[in-house]
């Protein structure tokens, strides 16, 4: 890949995080420092955070898209809190990005809730990184 | 968030809108004309945040310090703003922030802002927009900014000249006497924290650090570096630190401190500001001409030192700017 030196090309920015009660880090992990091997900056924020306070953070960081990592099977239940506390927050250029254990015939209703995209487990890396180099705004 | 013209943006600041804030920081990372025309109506006299300066080696505890900090200072009911650096990757420009993953606690206090910045290339310790996103927490109205470094080594002392109060944050394990009574960032701190304190090693470091204080010279007349031994994630000691901390303040105020602070950080700021700006001039002019490559292929080919190729280039740009002003 090529070194970019200028300043002025916009760097990508990502919140990686986890909601609730959902105690496997590995795989936010992988995917924070492939994002950051990739040229983005991470914010990583850990495990065991309420939906406010990823959106709160996303807001102070500025950042262009939330990642959320789930293996607990939670997703239907906060991803529609999550999508309500952006709307509240004003984010509406930010992308909502969800990877984990999540079955398949889930993800037409996560993007109904206004999930932009779903990477299951099994996702390789690099379909994610294109999403995201394709998608944020520039 | 909507476009508007640099005063509304600046009021904005002004009335703690975190949107409006968080955006003009990505525009000072982004060197954006913009951020300057903002940043020019932010701009106020030195003294009414208390700016901190954290700084320290990698994993010696810094972000953790700082949480603890933020906690003691919300109890006193003051407001606090938090810039913390990680570094850039040199290879791919990418960036893991993990300090505010420590301080998270504080996530949902509105009367916390933290913000996370990579170097982006910038050495010395700070990312390169950090001192314009200090001006933006003061001008958001925080009592108190703190700015936490990246894990620094022995040398990246930029830190000190831009706060008001430095501390640096040490552990057991930073080594022997002879460390400690090194130049560079041992010379810096107004306060030094002896974080995870209850490990072993701790009354050795201890001792060690005092003696080394003591053998050198006084760096600000009246004021004695103490240092505290702390266990940040528990909050031992935290309350001395803060005690420390108050003691340095009141001794700036008393003994002029504060002007000769504004005094530093304006020289300090300046002259990044001039590096940068000769950089930008003769680089903007470099753009497109094919000189560079030229010059480059001539230092490999051995028919130029580069020495002489910056002369001919700043003779050639420098001078042709200088004359057009």
């Amino acid at each position: 890949m090529k070194k970019k030196k200028d300043n002025k090309v916009r760097k990508i920015k990502v919140l990686v995080t986890k909601v609730g009660l959902d105690g496997h880090d590995r795989g936010a992990k992988v995917i924070a420092s492939m994002l950051k091997e990739a040229g983005m900056e991470v914010v990583y924020l850990g495990m065991f955070m309420m939906p406010k306070d990823i959106v709160d953070a996303a807001i102070d960081e500025d950042v262009d898209v939330i990642g959320l990592s789930t293996l607990s099977g939670g997703h239907l239940v906060f991803t529609p809190q999550i999508v309500e506390e952006m709307k509240k927050g004003g984010l509406n250029d930010v992308r909502l990005v969800l990877g984990g254990v999540i079955p398949i015939e889930d993800v037409p209703t996560l993007k109904e809730m206004g999930v932009d995209a779903v990477f299951p487990a099994g996702s390789l890396t690099e379909p994610i990184v294109t999403y995201i180099r394709n998608h944020v705004r520039q | 968030m909507d476009v508007i013209n640099a005063a509304e943006w600046a009021k904005r600041i002004k009335m703690n809108n975190r949107m409006a804030a968080a955006k003009l920081i990505s525009a000072i990372e982004r060197q954006e004309q913009i951020a300057r025309d903002v940043l020019k109506q932010l701009f106020m006299p030195v003294g009414n945040a208390h700016v901190i300066g954290v700084t320290g080696s990698a994993g010696a505890g810094k972000s953790c310090v700082v949480s603890s900090m933020i906690s003691a200072y919300r109890k006193q009911g003051r407001t606090v703003g938090v810039i913390a650096i990680d570094p850039s990757s040199p290879f791919t420009g990418g960036a893991f922030l993990g300090d505010r993953l420590r301080m998270q606690t504080h996530g949902r206090d509105k009367g916390v802002y933290i913000r996370s910045m990579a170097t982006r290339g910038y050495l010395g310790g700070l990312a390169r927009g950090a001192v314009d996103a200090m001006r933006v927490m003061e001008a958001m109205g925080h009592d108190v900014v703190i700015v936490e470094t990246v894990g620094t080594g022995q040398d990246e002392v930029d830190v000190s000249r831009l706060v008001q109060t430095c501390l640096l944050v040490v552990t057991p394990t930073m080594g022997d006497d002879i460390q400690a009574m090194k130049a560079g960032i041992m010379e810096i701190a107004q306060v030094i924290v002896l974080n995870k304190s209850d490990m072993p090693g701790k009354d050795a470091a201890l001792l060690d650090l005092e003696v080394s204080l003591r053998m050198r010279p006084v760096a600000e007349e009246g004021w004695l570096v103490p240092v505290v031994p702390t266990v940040a994630t528990t909050d031992d000691g935290i309350e001395e630190l803060m005690e420390q901390i108050e003691k340095h303040q009141a001794w700036l105020r008393k003994a002029e401190g504060l002007k000769q602070y504004a005094f530093k950080k304006a020289e300090q700021e300046s002259s990044v500001i001039i590096k940068d700006e000769i950089e930008r001039v003769i680089f903007d002019q470099l753009r497109g001409t094919g000189l560079r490559r030229k010059y480059l292929e001539k230092i490999v080919a051995g028919e130029i030192d580069p020495y002489t190729a910056v002369e001919e280039v700043m003779t050639l740009f420098i001078k042709k700017s200088v004359k057009d002003v």
